[in-house]
């Protein structure tokens, strides 16, 4: 103590502390604090490491799951894919768009995003390919096509698609007409185990530097593939999702109560789900804020009686 | 020019900004006060240290950062010396956010917020917060198969709400951005802001005890020498 003088049992919270005040090195308790933090990381950096799973490209999608990777090309072609059907911000699908209540906030952002998926995943790519005469003739067949023929060749595509083999590197489909959309879609597949559709759909604006993958990776995201891979690590929404992180590490532990209303009903089913989840951590976050502001919750911690132990000292002196 | 310290500032000088923030900022926080030497008795529990730790985890999460930031976002995935500062990175994050939510449970189970000290619990809340976007914009921009599935599922809540619109959690670009400069700028200037508070206000002092002895008339003796700081 370097103060004399006993610590008052009803103490101002407002006023200048009355009683007794002991010496508090800052700077070294911060020194130590940072010394001890710095000393913890090295220890777990050294002991665990940190996870880097290699990402998923197109070409290893279409290498190791070539039908999956097929099935979702021509929904993207058809305009069937998740994201050819999203909404906002990448189309404007009618009703796809999630609400809150009548409150329509993801049709009000607009499309600031625009994805034509057939144009983007198939027919752009394929018209970069070079010198392959049989390819052109079957992208201007697709193109010359009336919409409802595409949509025959590619449904029947679709259905088939399931019982593909891939023979010598070129898909092998039961017979049936699928018009151009067969060869589209080998070469497409032979584009995509190259490699050459990943760099395509990152550089289709070709421009020299890049550093936006929102086509290829909502491509990517449209696939099965892709989320066996994440299930595989526990990351699927029902796994409790975003707040993992590959193989045993924490990931972001601190979004648990974010997650945590992804396993419950109403949330569960709802298929506004995430507009709901988003506002109601939007109104606990500003309650959060405002607890000092809050009657009841304010004045809360006094009755939980935590406090007694964390002045335990104090109360000891002045109570006994 | 003066020369004799602000009590001799002549009434021209008086006028200048530079004068005026300068004496604002020394009546508001005089140096005793900013940076103190003497705390109240009842700051004796380990409680309090959980603040000075997330400071602490700042600074080495920033250091890390700057050094992989110096070798740009490829380097820690092709070389063990970028490997061993990522995962310091990663860690000190980790211990940050333990620290940081355990001085916030703290805080609430003082009611720290008592005795017009409610914009320190304020700054506080808002940079746990903001912390989770730096976080977040991070894990988004690690550049591996978490990212890559985090964008993912990220994009949906943001999209269901129209955010997604200006904020693409799917543009490396643009997430990189937020997490190496802008988001931890506000992440710094609110820490700032909140310790300042703390220094001004001081450390709450405990709810009132069960039963009490007569509460002792301030003395001289006891008043503090260096001003009534707080321990963040």
């Amino acid at each position: 103590m370097s103060s004399p003088g006993a610590p008052p049992a009803t103490p101002d919270d407002r006023a200048p502390w009355p009683g007794p005040f002991v010496r508090y090195d800052l700077v070294k308790e911060f020194v130590v604090a940072l010394a001890v933090i710095a000393g913890l990381t090295v220890v777990l950096t050294i002991l665990f490491s940190s996870p880097d799973d290699t990402p998923t490209t197109i070409q290893s999608w279409s290498q190791a799951d070539p039908g999956d990777f097929l099935t979702t090309a021509v929904t993207e072609l058809n305009g069937t894919s998740e994201i050819a059907t999203y909404g906002p911000p990448y189309n404007n699908t009618s009703g796809s768009a999630q609400k809150i209540g009548p409150i329509p906030l993801q049709e009000a952002a607009g499309v600031k995003v625009p994805i034509n998926t057939a144009q983007s995943y198939v027919i752009e790519p394929l018209k970069e390919i070079p010198a392959d005469p049989q390819l052109k003739t079957a992208l201007a067949a697709y193109e010359a096509a009336p919409p409802k023929l595409q949509e025959a060749w590619t449904t029947a595509y679709e259905e088939a698609v399931a019982d593909v083999k891939v023979v010598g590197g070129e898909p092998v489909l039961p017979p049936g007409d699928y018009g151009p959309v067969a060869p589209m879609m080998a070469s497409l597949l032979g584009l995509a185990q190259s490699g050459g559709l990943d760099g395509a759909l990152v550089a289709g604006n070709h421009h020299f530097y890049e550093t936006n993958y929102t086509k290829p990776l909502l491509f990517l995201s449209a696939g099965g593939y892709f989320e066996e891979r994440a299930e595989g690590q526990h990351l699927l929404g029902t796994q409790w999702g975003m707040m993992n992180e590959t193989g045993s590490y924490p990931g972001q532990v601190w979004l648990w109560l974010y997650t945590f209303w992804y396993q419950v009903e109403p949330f569960k089913e709802s298929p506004n789900a995430d507009a709901l989840i988003f506002v109601l951590m939007g109104i606990l976050s500003l309650a959060f804020i405002c607890i000092p502001f809050i009657p009841g919750l304010r004045t809360l911690p006094r009755h939980l009686g935590v406090h007694r132990l964390i002045w335990r000292d104090h109360y000891r002196d002045v109570e006994s | 020019m003066s020369e004799g310290g602000p009590d001799s500032v002549s009434p021209e000088e008086r006028k200048m900004w530079t004068t005026w923030v300068r004496e604002r900022a020394v009546a508001t926080l005089p140096p005793e006060k900013l940076l103190p030497d003497r705390q109240p008795s009842y700051v004796s529990s380990w409680i309090y240290v959980f603040g000075v730790a997330t400071i602490a985890a700042l600074v080495v999460i920033i250091a890390s950062g700057m050094i992989l930031g110096l070798k740009g976002p490829e380097w820690w995935h092709v070389t063990g010396i970028g490997r061993f500062f990522n995962s310091i990175h990663l860690w000190s994050v980790e211990l940050f956010f333990f620290a940081m939510v355990v001085h916030l449970w703290g805080k609430f189970f003082m009611a720290a917020w008592r005795g017009g000290r409610g914009r320190t619990w304020v700054t506080g809340a808002v940079t746990f917060l903001v912390a989770i976007g730096a976080a977040f914009t991070g894990y988004l921009s690690q550049q591996n198969f978490d990212s890559q599935w985090i964008a993912s599922e990220g994009k949906d809540g943001l999209n269901s709400v129209g955010i997604g619109s200006f904020f693409n959690v799917v543009d490396f670009g643009q997430m990189y951005t937020f997490h190496v400069i802008l988001l931890p700028v506000v992440v710094v200037a609110l820490m700032v802001g909140h310790i300042l508070l703390v220094r001004r206000t001081g450390v709450v002092p405990p709810y009132p005890a069960r039963t009490s002895k007569p509460a002792p008339s301030p003395s001289p003796a006891a008043a503090p020498t260096q001003g009534q700081g707080g321990a963040p």
